[in-house]
């Protein structure tokens, strides 16, 4: 009887120190949530921005990642930010055709603008898609030995030794303890509300501003599949991102250093494929292609108007290659140039929220 | 002597075994009227692609060379097509249809299987489906749409809005230049457009597809064929070397494409 009496003790004790440590049981850190300041346009016209589950947008991470962005402390010599080939001035694109490491070495392909990248997840990002999303994206650079040429590691050791990191940390992640992962989820957070969506083409969308004649004649270029037809890569007025975030091969070369998709994907139908950029922000984005060739925004329609080269991958939708492209005339070149500059949005800039 | 009296034993076993046999009667009776209620089905669909028989993979693209009627060698690169209203007629003429669509990335191998939202009592029914969006649902605005396909899946205005039906590219070797040369192809199927007048002339070039009976019962699966090879030959034998490019503009070519498309394109699997 006192055995028994014994084993129901012992399992009433059990059942106890369950239910307590059941109510003792911290709850997860709970940071402040936002919400990204959504367009109308874009609000009303295509699916919202994807936001994944395990890094959701909060007031303390977006403003971490913020200051992450601008801070030289990630790279190995305390030089180099985010925002240092990523300018805010240029829609956060480098002006130069390749970004320069911390050591003077050159980087290999043009650094992308960052802007609306919340709806673009979608699709692999970088130009040859060698990241499924933006988090993946974040960690490269950091150990690039042509760009920060850190470790993280290291990266991480200097956070952690900060006299305000700790606390930042623990404001957005609820622990002072910081690694990679949340680094890179912080800028993600932060790249997330870089929204562009005030050009004077959204505003004419919008009803709040006239299209010049010029405007309006190089919107119907764009569209005109016997013309321009640039809206099979770059969208159209009913979405606001400007690009397909598909990778095609634009006729650019007849063979290929640079194998882009086909790089990382090991495919050679993928050879010679980079990824579409938006359209958006073209008044700021020079030079323009993935390697920085092309200068100015003419050379680009000259590209497609006759300087079209043939390989095999190149997209079928690449017209009338054999003349090297669609051949506009100067007046319908001059028009499609002044309707895509309708698309750049000064106001992107100079956002306080993003410097 | 009464008859009962006569069949005494008879009388007293026969009523029970009568009345035993009476119930009997009774319950089968009872199953042949179909007293059980027929069981609800939700069918689903799968879509598949080929050849004039020969299955399309994601692997044939831009390495498998076809034929077509017209005798030009092709590749394909792109097969995204959109379906819509797929629908259950009963032999009363009831009809049963979510009036939903889907939209099919062959090449991706997206949507390939598709569950409609319609609910059926198992049973024989005609099936249909409508390939494209008639003018009722090409008006509409659906932000799924306007996403999908990279965000380029809609008509610009200037063509009379609405949606592609259908985006089928490639290249095909124009066998007239020495030496020869790849050409691409841009065979999109869109609701025909003559932007010429004013206002703008549409015509529905939707179509609908009857694949016939299909019997449906819980977990059936039905198989929508795509023979590939028919868009360019039935009952109009496609030239690329006239018709390969801009032919969202062209009226007459999407009113070919439109017949080609209703004949013999879709079979039931």
């Amino acid at each position: 009887m006192l055995g028994n009496i014994k084993n129901i003790g012992l399992i009433g004790g059990l059942v106890v120190f369950l239910l307590a440590c059941n109510g003792d049981e911290p709850s997860p850190y709970m940071a402040t949530p936002a919400n990204l300041d959504v367009p109308d346009l874009f609000a009303n016209s295509i699916l919202p921005p994807q936001i994944p589950n395990d890094n959701p947008l909060t007031v303390e991470g977006i403003a971490l990642g913020k200051t992450l962005f601008y801070d030289p402390i990630l790279s190995a010599n305390n030089t180099q930010a985010c925002a240092s080939c990523h300018l805010p001035s240029q829609a956060f694109s480098d002006p130069n055709p390749f970004s320069v490491g911390i050591d003077g070495s050159l980087g290999t392909r043009n650094s992308m603008p960052l802007f609306n990248l919340a709806w673009h997840d979608r699709g692999p990002l970088n130009w040859d898609g060698s990241a499924r999303n933006l988090e993946e994206q974040i960690f490269e650079p950091v150990t690039n030995p042509i760009e920060m040429a850190n470790t993280w590691p290291n990266a991480v050791q200097s956070l952690q030794n900060s006299g305000i990191y700790p606390e930042l940390f623990d404001a957005a992640f609820g622990t002072t303890q910081i690694d990679s992962v949340m680094v890179s989820k912080a800028i993600a957070q932060f790249v997330r509300t870089l929204i562009s969506g005030n050009s004077k083409f959204d505003r004419h969308l919008l009803g709040l501003e006239e299209l010049s004649q010029e405007e309006a004649r190089g919107l119907n270029i764009f569209l005109d599949e016997t013309r321009g037809d640039c809206f099979h890569c770059h969208g159209n007025p009913g979405n606001p991102l400007w690009t397909d975030n598909r990778f095609h091969n634009n006729g650019l070369d007849a063979f290929f250093e640079d194998r882009g998709l086909g790089a990382v994907t090991g495919d050679p139908r993928d050879d010679g494929l980079f990824r579409t950029p938006s359209l958006r922000n073209l008044s700021f984005t020079a030079p323009y292609m993935h390697d920085g060739r092309f200068s100015t925004l003419d050379e680009v329609i000259d590209h497609y108007s006759e300087g079209l080269v043939y390989s095999e991958t190149i997209s079928p939708l690449m017209k009338s290659v054999a003349d090297g492209g669609v051949q506009l005339t100067a007046e319908e070149k001059s028009d499609l140039k002044a309707f895509l500059l309708s698309l750049s949005d000064e106001s992107f800039l100079t956002n306080p929220d993003y410097q | 002597m009464t008859i009962k009296d006569k069949m005494p034993l008879f009388h007293s076993n026969f009523g029970a075994r009568l009345l035993m046999g009476l119930i009997i009667v009774s319950f089968i009776s009872c199953k042949d009227n179909d007293d059980t209620p027929l069981a609800e089905v939700n069918p689903s669909f799968n879509f598949t692609h080929n050849w004039d028989g020969v299955p399309i993979q994601n692997s044939d693209y831009e390495n498998t060379t076809y034929v077509n009627e017209n005798g030009e060698s092709l590749t394909l690169s792109k097969l995204v097509y959109l379906i819509s209203d797929i629908t259950f007629s009963d032999a009363q003429g009831n009809t049963f249809s979510a009036g939903d669509y889907n939209l099919i990335d062959a090449r991706e191998g997206i949507n390939l299987n598709f569950t409609p939202d319609v609910t059926l009592e198992e049973g024989t029914y005609n099936l249909s489906f409508t390939f494209g969006f008639d003018d009722e649902d090409n008006a509409g605005d659906y932000p799924d749409l306007n996403t999908a396909d990279g965000g380029v899946w809609i008509v610009p205005m200037m063509l009379g809005g609405g949606y592609h039906y259908m985006k089928l590219e490639g290249k095909y070797t124009d066998t007239q230049t020495t030496p020869s040369s790849e050409v691409g192809f841009a065979y999109h199927a869109i609701r025909a457009n003559d932007n010429s007048t004013d206002p703008i002339t549409l015509q529905d070039t939707s179509f609908i597809v009857n694949l016939g009976e299909v019997v449906v019962s819980p977990g059936t699966e039905i198989e929508i064929q795509m023979n590939v090879a028919e868009w360019f030959k039935n009952p109009h034998t496609w030239n690329l070397y006239e018709l390969y490019m801009m032919l969202m503009p062209n009226f007459q070519a999407q009113i070919l494409m439109s017949e080609n498309g209703a004949n013999g394109v879709f079979t039931k699997g």
